[in-house]
């Protein structure tokens, strides 16, 4: 195996399972292969897609984020509220929710970082905070109506031979192309990896490490508020409970696309692809119209479980060959 | 033989938030500690406390262990649902309650073995291993119930959630006996000092002769187990089961109970009661804030608010800065060169 091949084996397989996946749908159903479908797969999993990018930079650098799905419920609330009680324009609301949920991230990793505190426990009061936040503004569901939400859910740019992307199916594939750029050919993007291989080798080396820390949460805050927005889009509402279990969904994508949750090792695109296999499965689900929802949760956990022992294999083959022990 | 692991005064922090929580609940609710015995059985808002916080207990005392061997258990909530949908299936089906009762406990087993094999032979991360059972669980647990909400009416099952044995509520004689069975297993017996050797060095431990898998193995097990008890409880006090809110977040209600109970997520050792006790203080908090006429809706910060500061306490950063008593080490940071439970479970 050369060392090309061995590095993107796992984003080849994830890749792999998704044409796959797409050509037995494909097969089965004879309405599948159209771009509408394709369209819609990008659409309704934008704002999963969106915070999946957020997560995966939070993973390479050895964390992990819990907050994410309450900070989008956060973020539908603040803007229903914003906009629907305080006759605040959308523009202004979106940046204040941006700058809310970006702080709120970057306040985060300061903890992290100052008082050495695992993520998961500290991200973890982050999402009780987060969603009792979004609890005290309304714990009922808001309507947003302004007209400029009925412009942006109609804005979309076509193509001749069919394929019509939506707002947040286009912000999603910029979000990926831009943590592509970040993660590969910035020095931010090489300090999250030093930082996620070996904490202490990267601080020797001379990396930021604290200010690498509080910018990859403040990045994933902003995704999650990002996708907050989208989501609001998508939905037409504020809702303090909405999202729930959407951190699960995203540390899925992340494992799925080939990130190691140790750190220091995956791609954004990886990610990505996660993300579809995961829409492409609920997608089959509701085409198939015979198999209950449950069957979803089921296959999510048997693909989780092929590619963790993937990975391990992987790993095991290059501990054999002399290269890092494989303790994860 | 004592149940916590180190010296009384670490202890401290944690009775004395329980006992403030309690005095707080009583200065908003005069009526707070009265207690009445009607139709033998006890009841009153101290006891509803301890009812209402058993399932979470439960699910802390099995998660404690796990958590003292570096590791965590995302899926307890899922197998809480799983069990659950199994006792009520099977009794809407006409078996009898000792089979019921069997096959949720098998079930509860076997959700741990699988975690503990992936943890512990297939050596993956316990977040990663757990988060398995945590998704596809909860589907697992719709497919056995068909994806409806399953009622029973048998009276055999319902007693284990809303009975009561010698005027105590059930659920709390449950939690009582499983809190008492652990802590004998782990402390009259050398698995809590391997649980902890465990947690602190896999590898040395490995060297030292403990045999790490089986630890290990064991520890999820016993989890799953607990989970499958505190499964039962809600089912049975409910009579019926919904996969999809049984359990739901309580996982991380069980690790807030034992974070809050002062075992460090880092590994080592561990404190049953006081994991128990960060359980109570929690659902004494919520209790007191409905009481108390707030909306409920500030139940999850108050949650953070103490997480956080509990966190803090046990910062390494924070404790450098804080007078420390004689011979105590900030939790984490230095790896003691004795054994980590210098102050107690000797075997």
């Amino acid at each position: 195996m050369t060392g090309a091949l061995q590095r993107f084996l796992p984003l080849i397989v994830t890749t792999a399972v998704l044409v796959v996946g797409f050509l037995i749908c494909a097969a089965q159903f004879p309405n599948f292969a159209s771009w509408r479908v394709v369209a819609n797969l990008l659409t309704d999993n934008a704002f999963l897609g969106i915070t999946a990018v957020g997560m995966t930079f939070v993973i390479l650098s050895g964390g992990i984020d819990l907050s994410v799905g309450a900070v989008i419920g956060f973020t539908t609330v603040l803007l229903a509220v914003l906009i629907e009680h305080g006759g605040w324009h959308p523009v202004p609301a979106f940046a204040v929710a941006l700058i809310a949920a970006g702080g709120f991230g970057a306040a985060m990793g300061g903890v992290i970082h100052v008082f050495q505190m695992p993520p998961f426990i500290v991200t973890l009061a982050g999402m009780f905070i987060a969603r009792g936040l979004g609890f005290v503004l309304t714990t009922d569901s808001v309507p947003i109506n302004h007209p400029l939400y009925g412009e942006l859910n109609d804005m979309a740019l076509r193509f001749d031979f069919g394929l019509k992307l939506s707002l947040p199916a286009l912000l999603m594939l910029g979000v990926v192309a831009a943590a592509v750029v970040l993660a590969h050919w910035t020095r931010f993007g090489a300090n999250l990896y030093a930082l996620g291989g070996n904490r202490q080798s990267a601080e020797l080396m001379g990396v930021p490490v604290a200010r690498t820390t509080v910018a990859v949460y403040a990045l994933s805050g902003l995704l999650a508020g990002l996708a907050g927005i989208v989501f609001s889009l998508y939905t037409g509402a504020g809702y303090s409970l909405a999202a729930t279990g959407v951190e699960l969904d995203t540390i899925t994508a992340v494992v799925i696309g080939g990130t190691q949750l140790t750190g220091g090792y995956g791609y954004v695109v990886g990610t990505f692809v996660g993300v579809l296999i995961q829409g492409l499965i609920q997608t089959y689900i509701t085409f198939d119209g015979t198999l209950s929802s449950w069957w979803t949760k089921i296959a999510i956990g048997v693909l989780l479980f092929v590619f963790i022992l993937l990975q391990k294999g992987l790993l095991t083959v290059w501990a054999g060959r002399g290269g890092e022990p494989a303790e994860a | 033989m004592t149940l916590s692991a180190p010296g009384p005064a670490r202890n401290l922090p944690q009775y004395g938030a329980l006992i403030a929580v309690l005095l707080a609940n009583w200065l908003l609710f005069p009526d707070f500690f009265a207690i009445r015995l009607q139709d033998g059985r006890l009841f009153g808002s101290l006891i509803d406390v301890l009812n209402r916080g058993a399932p979470v207990a439960l699910l802390a005392v099995g998660m404690t262990m796990v958590i003292a061997t570096r590791g965590v258990d995302l899926s307890v909530g899922a197998v809480m649902a799983i069990s659950g949908a199994i006792a009520a299936t099977m009794t809407g089906a006409g078996w009898s309650l000792p089979a019921v009762l069997a096959a949720s406990l098998a079930a509860g087993l076997l959700c741990g073995l699988w975690n503990g094999v992936l943890v512990a032979v297939l050596r993956i991360q316990p977040i990663i291993a757990t988060l398995i059972l945590m998704v596809a669980g909860r589907g697992i647990a719709q497919l056995v119930t068909e994806g409806q909400i399953v009622t029973f009416t048998s009276p055999a099952l319902a007693f284990i959630g809303s009975g009561s044995f010698l005027t105590v509520p059930m659920p709390v004689v449950l939690t009582i006996v499983v809190l008492a069975v652990t802590a004998l297993l782990v402390r009259a017996t050398a698995l809590g000092l391997m649980i902890e050797a465990v947690g602190v060095n896999r590898l040395s431990s490995a060297g030292a002769g403990v045999n790490t898998p089986v630890v290990l193995v064991a520890v999820y097990v016993w989890c799953g187990l607990c989970a499958a008890v505190a499964g039962l409880i809600v089912t049975a006090d409910i009579r019926g089961a919904d996969a999809n809110n049984a359990g739901l977040w309580l996982e991380l209600d069980a690790i807030l109970a034992v974070v809050v109970g002062g075992t460090s997520l880092l590994g080592g050792r561990f404190g049953l009661v006081l994991s128990v006790v960060g359980a109570l203080i929690i659902q004494a908090m919520n209790t007191g804030i409905l009481l108390s006429g707030f909306k409920p809706e500030f139940n999850l910060i108050v949650k953070a608010g103490v997480l956080l500061v509990v966190l803090l306490l046990q910062s390494p950063t924070l404790t450098l800065f804080l007078p420390r008593p004689k011979g105590a080490r900030p939790i984490g940071t230095v790896k003691p060169p004795v054994a980590p439970t210098s102050g107690g479970a000797k075997p």
